[in-house]
């Protein structure tokens, strides 16, 4: 706990500077521009969103949205330089100015919003804290789970909605101190706790990843919102805006029906006129943000619409086979949903 | 009487008997069983329970060795590969891991084209190190060169460095190699230029950049040559000089040069370092640095000057109440709100001064006891000489009293290069815990737990062990005292 104490201090001193420094400085788009490169605080690893193959070169969720903004913003989604940032580190890299934008996983909070001076610009992943457990122990429901222990990392919000969901339905728990998902897992299958607790995408992976799944189960209960959130700095909203509609353009392509395969013939032909002006055939939206005419076709040229993103990292297809469930299209029963572009 | 004996006696022996075995009990293996093992019941006992203790080690890990698989490019191939040989139920380590991601492991992110640039440094360190480490023994000195040689221009060509490079490469080492055994006062030179030819071979640039700063050095040391009966006004002209020069012309001058002559490699990114490049680049600068900074901060504390004295102080009793951990945080977060905005203070130049200033402190304090373990006799017996403070501990107190210190000294040496792992938590990737989560990251590896640890951790136990080994050559070495 007193390591939480020290990075609430660094963080609190983090804000105190930046605050001064930064809100001076505002225009994170020119110097991005004039960088010809943009920087994302990225996770140094996790499973589908943010990964470096055997050549070094990083792929997954999070770091598809960090190359679509590249694309919109710099012209080329490879024009890129990621920054592995830790859970602590993450948000201090942010307001000191080391990265542009933070394209990790972040869940969008009260206090991350509005104490750590950062703004969330939309959510690009819906995620929920669950329960990884063996069949074996014959719990059907996290509500069964009282006396249990449960494996849990150190220093993130799932700690602080665990507490919370067991004080509320009145049971107990006895929990194992973690560092990473490494030792989750490690410590999980060595058996020295019942459950392993984590947000659901992760635990999704996990449990692809054993060599016996079929002898796991993850909880139906969700006990959390955890809305992963891309974030810039405070008092820079324009730079905001670009994330923003960068992520919106990627789900609007999908709505629309715009992928990385007709993008190009779509913004000759295309008659719908939402399409039209998402891929700056008219009205050259991307004037209004500092940016040109073709900012979101770029973005969605880059790796496809939110769709094509999905189902190529973490989607069904993959090993670690996501459901879009929260995460599909408003059309389509998910929350996934883009405000017009006019 | 002695008659009567006599007649009793029927045979006096004339010769020696030779010496005889001694009995069985007393000699080869079973004595050396009962001597060692079984002497007595209580080291009986520890002997079954450590037998026992062994046993039991050896039959849990064994089979996950023997079960271990090189051949396999995924987690779940190395499963199916394993249930196909051994069984249903077998567990084995899947090393295809360090097979397909042993380079990220030695050299993080960076660029594979470039893998001969840390290499090569790498060896030619050995080259540098032979005159200063080696001196004592000519063969072992030569083994040490010539593998380091060898090892430095056979792994770049096999890298694939570019013909040009291999040939100064090769005309390089000839002469360097030549120079140590000839003339090795110039070898010593070599070796103090040395650190600015490895920072260019990592990260690349105009080589004039680093040239330009050795300059400036050289520059400082003349001045300071040229005026040396003023004292010690010379030194601060020398340093005057270089500071000036450095401030203000050297980088203009190294883009003239450029300009002249170019030389460059591709430049290489800080945050594109990780593994046992990054260990080594810390591990190394820091050791390189801290026993000089160690003995300054040693002496300082001896002193009779109350300022200097204060301030050693001050800085070792900070320095050592503080966690490493703090000073990381402080270089890669804390500083960035000091320094202007849009400062680039490269990442891994912030930790290497932390981490050297955390290892001078302790350096301070190893070295301090080597002072205080000498007997004043020694002191008084320099200035009964007539010698000078810096002539004093130059010629008499501290050859004493750092070869006394040597095993503590290289224990901090091998503690720093294993703090090293410690800079996972500023973001960079360590061998040992962010290298290897990430690896994890990939759906191929995820579920591998201690094949990157065994990996990591068997060769830092080459590493450390080798510098433990040649801190006690050196202990032997040294021994001219017959206390």
């Amino acid at each position: 706990m007193t390591k939480t104490v020290f990075f609430g201090a660094v963080a609190a001193a983090a804000v105190l500077g930046s605050t001064g420094a930064y809100a001076a400085e505002g225009d994170t788009l020119r110097t991005v521009k004039q960088r010809g490169e943009l920087i994302c605080g990225v996770n140094p690893g996790l499973v589908g969103f943010a990964a470096p193959d055997a050549n070094g070169n990083w792929s997954g969720f999070d770091i598809s949205l960090c190359r679509a903004i590249a694309a919109a913003v710099v012209g080329d989604p490879n024009k890129v330089r990621f920054v592995p940032t830790t859970g602590q580190t993450r948000f201090t890299a942010l307001s000191s100015g080391e990265v542009d934008v933070l394209t990790r996983n972040s869940t969008w909070s009260f206090q991350r919003d509005t104490e750590l001076a950062l703004d969330f610009p939309a959510v690009n992943y819906y995620d929920g804290q669950g329960f990884l457990v063996r069949k074996d122990l014959g719990v059907t429901s996290a509500k069964e789970l009282d006396g249990a222990t449960v494996c849990i990392q150190t220093g993130t919000t799932t700690e602080l909605n665990l507490a919370d969901y067991f004080r509320a339905n009145n049971i107990t728990y006895q929990p194992v101190n973690i560092d990473s998902n490494a030792e989750g897992e490690q410590q999980y299958l060595a058996g020295a706790c019942d459950a392993y607790t984590t947000d659901a995408s992760g635990l999704a992976a996990t449990r692809a990843a054993f060599a016996d799944p079929e002898n796991h189960i993850i909880l139906p209960e969700i006990i959390s919102k955890e809305p992963l959130a891309p974030a810039v700095r405070h008092g820079d909203n324009n730079w905001g805006d670009i994330v923003r509609w960068t992520l919106f353009a990627l789900v609007a392509g999908e709505e629309y029906g715009v992928t990385s395969a007709n993008v190009e013939e779509l913004s000759k032909s295309s008659t719908n006129p939402e399409v039209q002006r998402l891929l700056g055939q008219t009205d050259n939206l991307g004037g209004m943000i500092g940016l040109d005419a073709e900012w979101a076709k770029r973005a969605i040229m880059a790796n496809g619409n939110y769709g094509e993103i999905f189902a190529a990292t973490i989607g069904e297809q993959t090993p670690i086979g996501l459901a879009r469930g929260l995460n599909a299209l408003w059309t389509q029963g998910g929350l996934m949903y883009a405000p017009p572009f006019r | 009487m002695s008659e009567v004996h006599a007649e009793t006696v029927p045979f006096v022996r004339g010769t020696m008997l030779p010496e005889a075995p001694p009995p069985a009990a007393e000699r080869g293996a079973i004595h050396w069983l009962r001597a060692n093992l079984f002497s007595g019941w209580v080291n009986t006992i520890l002997t079954f329970v450590g037998l026992f203790v062994l046993w039991w080690l050896f039959q849990h890990f064994y089979p996950w060795f023997r079960h271990s698989v090189w051949n396999a490019s995924s987690m779940a191939e190395c499963r199916t590969l394993i249930t196909e040989r051994w069984g249903e139920g077998a567990g084995g380590g899947c090393f295809g891991l360090v097979r397909e991601r042993w380079n990220q492991f030695l050299f993080g992110f960076y660029p594979p084209a470039e893998y001969w640039r840390p290499i090569s440094a790498f060896w030619l360190l050995f080259l540098a190190l032979a005159p200063v480490l080696f001196t004592e023994s000519r063969k072992l000195r030569w083994i040490v060169v010539g593998v380091a040689s060898v090892m430095a221009f056979a792994l770049s060509m096999l890298m694939g460095a570019p013909d040009p490079v291999l040939i100064c490469l090769a005309v390089g080492i000839v002469l360097w190699v030549v120079l140590i055994e000839y003339i090795p006062r110039a070898a010593l030179i070599v070796s103090v230029i040395f650190p600015f030819l490895a920072v260019w071979l990592l990260w690349g640039g105009s080589i004039w950049g680093p040239a330009t700063i050795l300059a400036g050095a050289v520059l400082g040391l003349a001045v300071w040559g040229a005026l040396s009966r003023f004292g010690a006004l010379a030194v601060l002209a020398g340093l005057a000089v270089a500071v000036l020069w450095w401030w203000f012309l050297s980088s203009q001058a190294a883009i003239d040069l450029q300009r002249l002559l170019p030389l460059e490699l591709p430049k290489m990114e800080s945050r594109g370092f990780g593994g046992f490049l990054l260990a080594i680049t810390i591990g190394v600068s820091a050791i390189v640095m801290s026993l000089p900074l160690g003995i300054i901060l040693a002496l300082a504390r001896q002193s009779d000057l109350p300022i200097v004295k204060g301030f050693a102080v001050i800085f070792i009793e900070f320095i050592r109440g503080v966690p490493l951990i703090t000073l990381l945080f402080v270089a890669s977060l804390l500083l960035n709100y000091f320094l202007p905005p849009g400062t680039n203070f490269d990442i891994i130049l912030r930790v290497i001064i932390m981490v050297t200033l955390f290892a001078s402190a302790y350096m301070a304090e190893v070295i301090r006891g080597g002072l205080a373990s000498l007997p004043r006799g020694q002191y008084e017996a320099a200035g009964a000489l007539g010698l000078n403070y810096w002539k004093m501990q130059r010629l008499i107190i501290l050859p004493q009293a750092l070869k006394v210190s040597i095993p503590g000294i290289v224990g901090t040496f091998i503690g720093v290069f294993k703090d090293t792992t410690l800079v996972t938590f500023v973001g960079l990737f360590d061998p040992l815990k962010q290298l290897a989560d990430t690896i994890r990251a990939t759906f191929e590896w995820k579920g591998a737990y201690w094949e990157p640890y065994i990996f990591s951790g068997l060769i830092f136990f080459i590493l450390c062990f080798s510098m433990s080994r040649y801190s006690m050559y050196l202990e032997q070495r040294l021994k001219r005292d017959h206390r």
